[in-house]
C-alpha cells in the first residue's frame, strides 16, 4: 500500500484516540452506569481487625434473607494460587472469611439490599464478635521467632523464598569499596480513577452466568470463577465494559467477584457491587510494600564487581490469582542488576505473609522497586568513591557492542543503546546549566539536585519468562478473530481489555497499516469471553506486541482470501493483486473491499465454488520467534528544588529518554510515559497507606492519601530513541509500564544530590516534608554529636 | 460510604432555619463540603439535615465605609472571583484562591467554613488575623463574636445547637496596613501541616499574627508586638503556644511563622 495512507492511518501516526469520543464526553459505560432490572446492591461488612478468630455474627432477624456469610456458600471453594517455586507455602482464600480474619478490610459477609445505602444500614446493624489474635504487622513480627502461622499448617510465615545464588569471593577481594544501603518503599494503593466493581446475573436463556466486570483480564477471571464455583467455563460470561484504569488492581480474581456471581445464581436475580474509596483505601492496601539490604562492591573507577540483596516483600495475607503471593519478589531476584554488566550477583528475596491486604502487582510490578534500589546504589557507589554519578552509570551500562547480551541472571538483553539513552538524558536536562545553577544557589535559599536512573522492561514476555518466575498462569500466543462486514467493515476481535491503553485506536492502526482501511471503520471488540478469543489479559506491558502481533497477523490472513476474490471480480491474475488503500488493485484497475466483501456474502453465484468457500471470518494467533520479550528501555532525569525548611520537594524539570522500538502511536506512548511518570512521583513523593502496629490502615480517605494532581506533575519532556525490535511485527517493544519505573530512583537521586553536602541521604519513599525533615534533623544532630 | 437515611430540608428565611435545627438530630449544611463527606463516611448521621444555601438572607451583602458584612453562604468562588465586593484590597479573594480545590470552592462556603472549626481552613486563621467579627442567629436574636473566639477547639465552634451563623463581617483595613498569611501544605489544595497570619494596621491600633492549623483551634499569638520587632523569635513564639510534642512539626511551624512575619507587607504590594 501506499506510504501516504501508512503514514495517515497506520503504525507511526499519532492519530486521535478513537475511544475519546464517548470518554471525553462522559459518555462511557463503566459498570457504575450499568442497571439490570431487578438488581440489588451489595455492600460488604469487613474485617474491623488486622487478625482475629470469629466468634459470631448477630444478624438481626429483619435481615436474615438478605446477609450471606461463608457457610451459606455451600460448594464454593476459596481462592488458592501456588506458585511453582520450590517450597512455596499456598494460602486459601476464603471468598468471605472462614472463622479467621487476617487483614482489616477482609470480607466477612454481605448484605444485599434495593440501594447501596440500604445494603450498608445492614452492614451497620450486624454484630461481628471477632477474638483478637497476635497481630502480624511487618515483615519483621512476622518473621519472628514466635510469630504465629499465618495460615494452618505453614511453617514460617514466608510464601517463598528465592534465591539466586552466585560466588561474591572476587569481588569481595577485588573491591575498592563494598557499600551498604537499605531501602525501604511504603504500602500503596493503585487509585484507579474507577474502583473495582461488578454486576452479575444469570442468564436463563443461556443457562450462564454473566459477570460484568471492572477487569484488565475476562479470560482468566473467568476461569479462576470457574474454579471457585466449581462450574464449566463454558457456563461463565465474564464482560469488560469501561474500565477506567486497572494498572493491576483489576488482574486478579477478587473475592468480592465470586461473592457477587454466587449471589446472582443463588438468588436468581442481578447484583451489583462497586468498591467505594474507603473500601480502596483500606482493603486494596495493596501494593508495592518492600525493603531492600543490598551491597554493591566496585574497583576504584566505579566499576561493579558484584551486588548481594536480600530483598523483604510484604505480601499480606493470601496469595492472589493468578499471579500468585511470589511475582513481586521474584521478580525483584531477576531485576536487581538492571541494565549493567555485572559480573556476579547473589540475591534472596522473600516474600511473606502478614496482616494486610494481599498484594498484588502495581504497574511495573517489582521493577520500580529494583530500580529504586539498584540505580540510589550507583549513585551511592560514585559519592563513596568521589565519582561522578553519571560516569559509574555509564561505565557499568551494557554497551551496544555487547548485544544482543545475556545478563548475569540470563536475561537476553536483544539490542539498544543504553549508554546513549543517558547521555541525550543529560543533554536534554541541561546538566551542567542545572550544576551551575546548583553552585550558584537559589534566591530563594532551596537546594538544586539533579538525579537519573536507566533501566531496560522486560515487555510482552513470552512463555518462557513467566515460566522461569514459577507462575501459575502462563501466557502464550495471544490470538485475533477478524471477519469483513458485508458492507466492508472490519471487525477485529481480542480477548484482551483495553483499559485506558488506547488499544481501539492503536490496534485499529495495526489493520489499518496491513489493509489500508480507515481505523475508523474498524471497529475493535475486545473484553468479553462470549465474543473473543482467549487472551490471558492486558498487563505486563505485552498488548502492542502480543494483541498487535495477533492483529496483524489476522488482517494479513484476511488478505489473501481478499486478494483472491479481487483477483477473480477484477480478472487479473491472483499474483498480479495487491491491497492498497482499503482496495484490491491489479494494474490500474482496482476493486474496493467493500465491493468485494459484498460479492463474497450476498452476490455469491457467480463467484467460483473454491471461492465461495474461503472466510472472510477468521482467527490467527501469533507468537514471536523469541518469547524472551521485548527489552524497551529509558534514563530519566529529574531536577528538583528542595526546601530544607518545610521539607517540601518541587520537581523543577523531568526528562524522559525511551526506547519503545516503533512507536505505533508515538502520541499514545507520550500519554501512557507521562501517566506512568505521574504515578511514579506518586510513588516517590506521596503516596502511602502507613498501618499501625494493630495493623490498621491509618489512610482511610483521600486527605490521607495523598496523589500527585496536576500542579504536582511537571511537563514531562519525552525524547524517543525508537530502534526497532528483532523480534516483534512492526518493531514495537512494550513500554505500558516503563514511566512508572524510574520516578522513584531518578526524583530521591536527586533529592539525595540536593541535600548530599548537608549529610542527609533518603532511601525510603514517599519522601514526604515530614520524613525529609527528619532526616535534616537528624543529620543535624549527628554533625552536632 | 453512603449516608445513612436523613431528612433534607431546605427553609428560605433565618428564623425556620434556626427553629429546625433547634430540633432533635438536626444539623445545619450550607456547600457541603465538610458535611457531606461526613455523612458519606457515616460520621455524622443527622435526622435532618436543613439547607441553608436558599435563605435570601444569607446570601445579602452589605457594605459600608468601615466593613462588608457578607451573608454566611457566600461561596469562596464568589469572593475569588471577585462577584462581592472585597473591603481588604484583594487579601480575601487572594486567600478564596487557595482554598482546597475550585470545585471545593463552587460549593463551599465562609459561614459552613466557620461553622465546622477545622482548625487548617484558612478563613478561621485569616478571619482572626483580620479582626472579622461573625454574626450568630438564634432563638434569641443575632449575636456577635470576634472571628477569633468562634472556635473553641477543633470542629467545635461557640455555637449552641440552635444556632446558625448568619453573617461575616470583615472590616476595611486603613491605608497603612499591611498583611502576610503563609501555609504549607504537602500539596495544592490540601489542608495545611501549618499555616499563619499577620495583620498590622496602625489606623485602627490592630496588630495581630494567628497561628492556624493546630490541633485545636487557630491561636491569637499574645505578644505580637515582641515577635514583630524581633524581641522574640518565631521558634521562642512557637515554642511558648506547646503545641504539640512531635519537633519535626514544631520547627515547621516555626519556619512558616518566620516567613509570614518577613512576608509582612503593605496590602498594596501583596495583592498587585
Amino acid at each position: 500500500m501506499s506510504r501516504t495512507e501508512a503514514q495517515k492511518w497506520g503504525v507511526g501516526a499519532s492519530i486521535r484516540r478513537k475511544e475519546d469520543d464517548r470518554l471525553l464526553r462522559g459518555r462511557g459505560r463503566f459498570i457504575g452506569d450499568m442497571q439490570a432490572a431487578g438488581q440489588v446492591e451489595a455492600a460488604f461488612l469487613r474485617s474491623p481487625v488486622a487478625h482475629g478468630e470469629i466468634r459470631g455474627l448477630t444478624v438481626p432477624e429483619g435481615l436474615r434473607d438478605s446477609v450471606f456469610q461463608i457457610d451459606d456458600m455451600a460448594g464454593v471453594r476459596a481462592i488458592r494460587s501456588g506458585m511453582s517455586v520450590p517450597g512455596y507455602q499456598v494460602s486459601e482464600q476464603p471468598v468471605l472469611a472462614h472463622r479467621r480474619v487476617r487483614f482489616v478490610g477482609e470480607p466477612v459477609a454481605v448484605c444485599i439490599a434495593p440501594t447501596r445505602a440500604e445494603a450498608e444500614d445492614g452492614v451497620a446493624a450486624l454484630g461481628l464478635d471477632v477474638e483478637d489474635l497476635p497481630i502480624l504487622a511487618d515483615v519483621e513480627a512476622a518473621l519472628a521467632e514466635d510469630a504465629p502461622a499465618l495460615h494452618d499448617g505453614w511453617a514460617g510465615n514466608r510464601f517463598a523464598e528465592i534465591d539466586i545464588d552466585g560466588d561474591l569471593s572476587a569481588a569481595e577481594h577485588d573491591a575498592a569499596v563494598a557499600v551498604r544501603r537499605r531501602f525501604r518503599l511504603a504500602r500503596q494503593c493503585m487509585m484507579p480513577l474507577e474502583g473495582k466493581g461488578c454486576l452479575a446475573e444469570w442468564d436463563r436463556q443461556r443457562g450462564q452466568l454473566v459477570l460484568w466486570t471492572s477487569t484488565q483480564m475476562p479470560h482468566p477471571v473467568r476461569a479462576g470463577l470457574a474454579e471457585c464455583l466449581n462450574l464449566p467455563q463454558s457456563r461463565i460470561r465474564v464482560v469488560a465494559p469501561d474500565v477506567g484504569g486497572g494498572f493491576g488492581w483489576k488482574g486478579l480474581l477478587q473475592p468480592e467477584e465470586v461473592v457477587i456471581a454466587w449471589l446472582a445464581m443463588h438468588l436468581d436475580r442481578p447484583v451489583k457491587w462497586l468498591e467505594d474509596r474507603r473500601e480502596h483505601l483500606t482493603a486494596a492496601a495493596n501494593c508495592r510494600e518492600q525493603s531492600y539490604e543490598v551491597t554493591a562492591y566496585a574497583d576504584r573507577d566505579g566499576r561493579l564487581l558484584g551486588l548481594d540483596a536480600t530483598v523483604h516483600v510484604d505480601n499480606g495475607a493470601y496469595s492472589i490469582y493468578p499471579f500468585s503471593a511470589g511475582l513481586e519478589a521474584s521478580q525483584i531476584s531477576t531485576l536487581l542488576p538492571g541494565p549493567y554488566d555485572l559480573p556476579a550477583y547473589r540475591a534472596r528475596c522473600i516474600a511473606v505473609g502478614t496482616n494486610k491486604p494481599p498484594l498484588a502487582p502495581y504497574r511495573g510490578v517489582g521493577r520500580p522497586g529494583a530500580c529504586f534500589a539498584t540505580e540510589l546504589m550507583i549513585d551511592a557507589v560514585a559519592h563513596e568513591l568521589g565519582l561522578d554519578p553519571y560516569d559509574v552509570r555509564l561505565r557499568n551500562l551494557v554497551r551496544p557492542d555487547q548485544m544482543p547480551f545475556r545478563n548475569i541472571v540470563g536475561k537476553h538483553f536483544d539490542m539498544g543503546d543504553y549508554p546513549e539513552s543517558l547521555r541525550r538524558a543529560r543533554a536534554l536536562i541541561g546538566d551542567a546549566d542545572i550544576r551551575a545553577r546548583q553552585a550558584a544557589g537559589e534566591a530563594d535559599g532551596r537546594r538544586i539536585g539533579i538525579g537519573y536512573a536507566t533501566f531496560c522492561e522486560q515487555g510482552a514476555s513470552g512463555p518462557q519468562a513467566y515460566q522461569a518466575l514459577g507462575l501459575p498462569m502462563v501466557p502464550g500466543a495471544e490470538f485475533c478473530q477478524a471477519r469483513l462486514t458485508p458492507d466492508g467493515g472490519l471487525d477485529i476481535r481480542i480477548g484482551g481489555q483495553s483499559h485506558g491503553q488506547s488499544l481501539e485506536t492503536t490496534l485499529a492502526q495495526i489493520a489499518s497499516e496491513v489493509l489500508g482501511v480507515d481505523p475508523a471503520n474498524v471497529d475493535i471488540v475486545h473484553g468479553d469471553t462470549a465474543t473473543s478469543p482467549y487472551s490471558t489479559g492486558t498487563f505486563g506491558s505485552r498488548s502492542a506486541v502480543m494483541m498487535g502481533g495477533a492483529v496483524a497477523a489476522a488482517c494479513e490472513a484476511l488478505a489473501e482470501p481478499l486478494k483472491r476474490i479481487g483477483a477473480h471480480l477484477l480478472q487479473a491474475p491472483e499474483d498480479a493483486v495487491a491491497i492498497a488503500e482499503g482496495r484490491i488493485v491489479a494494474g490500474t484497475a482496482s476493486i474496493s473491499i467493500a465491493e468485494v466483501a459484498a460479492a463474497f456474502y450476498s452476490a455469491p453465484a457467480g463467484l467460483p465454488a473454491t471461492l465461495t468457500a474461503e472466510s472472510l471470518d477468521l482467527t490467527a494467533g501469533y507468537r514471536p520467534e523469541a518469547d524472551t520479550g521485548t527489552f524497551s528501555y529509558a534514563t530519566h532525569a529529574a531536577v528538583v528544588a528542595v526546601d530544607t525548611q518545610t521539607g517540601i520537594v518541587e520537581i523543577v524539570d523531568y526528562v524522559v529518554v525511551e526506547d519503545g522500538g516503533v512507536l505505533i502511536n508515538p502520541m499514545v506512548v507520550d500519554g501512557q510515559i507521562v501517566g506512568g511518570t505521574a504515578q511514579g512521583i506518586g510513588t516517590t513523593l506521596y503516596e502511602e497507606v502507613p498501618f499501625d502496629r494493630q495493623g490498621q490502615p491509618l489512610a482511610s480517605t483521600l486527605a490521607d492519601y495523598v496523589l500527585p494532581g496536576a500542579a504536582e506533575v511537571p511537563d514531562i519532556r519525552i525524547a524517543h530513541m525508537e530502534t526497532p525490535s528483532p523480534h516483534t511485527r512492526f518493531g514495537q517493544k512494550g513500554i505500558g509500564e516503563g514511566g512508572a519505573v524510574a520516578p522513584p530512583a531518578a526524583i530521591t537521586n536527586a533529592v539525595n544530590d540536593a541535600l548530599r553536602d548537608l549529610g542527609v541521604w533518603i532511601g525510603e519513599t514517599p519522601i514526604t516534608p515530614h520524613r525529609l525533615l527528619s532526616a535534616l534533623a537528624r543529620s543535624e544532630q549527628e554533625a552536632g554529636a | 460510604m453512603k449516608a445513612a437515611r436523613f431528612e433534607f430540608i431546605s427553609p428560605t428565611t433565618v428564623d425556620e432555619a434556626v427553629r429546625l435545627i433547634g430540633e432533635d438530630g438536626a444539623k445545619a449544611a450550607s456547600g457541603f463540603q465538610s458535611l457531606g463527606p461526613m455523612l458519606n463516611l457515616r460520621l455524622a448521621q443527622p435526622r435532618l439535615v436543613v439547607g441553608l444555601t436558599r435563605i435570601p438572607e444569607l446570601r445579602a451583602i452589605d457594605e459600608d465605609a468601615d466593613r462588608v458584612v457578607y451573608g454566611a453562604a457566600i461561596t469562596h468562588a464568589e469572593i475569588e472571583d471577585g462577584r462581592v465586593p472585597d473591603p481588604t484590597g484583594g487579601i480575601l479573594p487572594a486567600v478564596a484562591r487557595g482554598i482546597a480545590y475550585r470545585a471545593v470552592r463552587n460549593r463551599g462556603t465562609i459561614g459552613g467554613s466557620l461553622a465546622h472549626a477545622d482548625p487548617a481552613a484558612d478563613w478561621a486563621t485569616v478571619l482572626a488575623a483580620l479582626g472579622g467579627r461573625v454574626r450568630i442567629a438564634g432563638p434569641r436574636g443575632v449575636r456577635a463574636v470576634e472571628a477569633a473566639d468562634l472556635p473553641r477547639g477543633a470542629f467545635s465552634p461557640a455555637l449552641d445547637d440552635d444556632e446558625l451563623i448568619a453573617a461575616v463581617d470583615v472590616p476595611r483595613p486603613g491605608p497603612a496596613a499591611r498583611w502576610a498569611y503563609r501555609k504549607v501544605s504537602r500539596k495544592i489544595g490540601e489542608f495545611s501541616e501549618a499555616m499563619s497570619a499577620a495583620y498590622s494596621d496602625p489606623d485602627n491600633g490592630i496588630l495581630r499574627v494567628v497561628v492556624g492549623a493546630t490541633d485545636s483551634r487557630p491561636i491569637v499569638v499574645p505578644d505580637a508586638a515582641a515577635l514583630l520587632d524581633g524581641g522574640r523569635t518565631a521558634q521562642e513564639t512557637i515554642d511558648a503556644l506547646a503545641l504539640g510534642d512531635d519537633p519535626v512539626l514544631t520547627r515547621l511551624r516555626a519556619t512558616v511563622l518566620q516567613r509570614t512575619v518577613d512576608g509582612l507587607e503593605p496590602i498594596s504590594e501583596q495583592t498587585a
